[in-house]
């Protein structure tokens, strides 16, 4: 291998990718879901970067990038917000234990 | 030969920064290397010529997500309770991630990628900022307005309920 291909890039998504689902899948902790799906998103954004720089075109990969990122905040403020509701009423957020609507 | 050896080392970093989030028995020590993945990252947005989507990833990623994680971290564990981090159901979950990730690799290295050679890196900021307020402008606005709603809704959501 040469120089820096798109292919180093994606294959470093995938990793990231992985990563963020075996967390997801094993996680208990709510908490530690949530920084799950953020390693999804990055890799996510790492794509979109990867081929807006290797097919040459605009900047719409990397605009694409920054509105996934504005949702990821969106997604971190309402999540955390729903596991501080958890918390109250549960005294904890393990998954598991939240298993009624009424808290 | 050298932008080659750059990115293994970046990626050897974000790839052990994401094992701490994922392996890290400690939710706290999970949020710190979570930090380290983020950072890792934004140096690959460097890499690849993208200098305001790397800005932005530090801004509101490490400044922003990263802080309000910690912040739940701490708020939801007591001083005497262990700060669990606990891990179920791993063989599985291996078992399904290692198809996942050979499967994806293998249709990365097998696809023939229509892929130019890259352009010299110019800056962004100019060219985003028209794009915004050119053809991206009613995602744009739509997207204030979801952080707007996401504001007030984590507001409403997270304080604290009177019981009458």
């Amino acid at each position: 291998m040469g120089a820096l291909s798109l292919q180093h890039f994606l294959v470093l998504s995938a990793i990231l990718f992985c990563l963020g689902l075996f967390c997801v899948l094993t996680r208990r902790n709510a908490i530690g879901i949530l920084m799950g799906i953020e390693l999804i998103l990055n890799s996510a954004n790492l794509n979109y970067v990867a081929f807006a720089r290797y097919n040459g075109s605009a900047y719409d990969g990397q605009i694409f990038a920054i509105f996934v990122i504005m949702l990821a905040a969106a997604e971190a403020a309402i999540g955390l917000a729903i596991v501080l509701g958890i918390y109250q009423g549960f005294e904890t957020i393990e998954v598991e234990a939240t298993d009624r609507l009424r808290g | 030969m050298t932008i080659t050896a750059v990115f293994y080392l970046l990626a050897a970093f974000t790839v052990a920064a994401g094992l701490g989030v994922v392996l890290s028995t400690n939710v706290l020590h999970s949020a710190l290397a979570l930090m380290g993945t983020l950072l890792g990252v934004a140096a690959m947005f460097v890499l690849l010529g993208a200098d305001f989507v790397g800005v932005v990833q530090l801004l509101v990623y490490v400044g922003g997500i990263l802080v309000l994680t910690l912040f739940a971290v701490m708020l939801t564990s007591r001083v005497d309770v262990r700060v669990s981090n606990r891990s179920v159901g791993t063989l599985p979950a291996l078992v399904v991630v290692l198809a996942v990730l050979t499967t994806m690799v293998r249709a990365i290295l097998a696809t023939a990628w229509v892929a130019g050679e890259p352009a010299a890196p110019k800056p962004t900021v100019y060219g985003i900022g028209n794009a915004f307020l050119g053809g991206y402008v009613l995602p744009f606005e739509i997207a204030s307005l979801v952080l707007l709603v996401a504001l007030i809704g984590a507001v409403v959501v997270s304080r604290k309920e009177v019981k009458e």
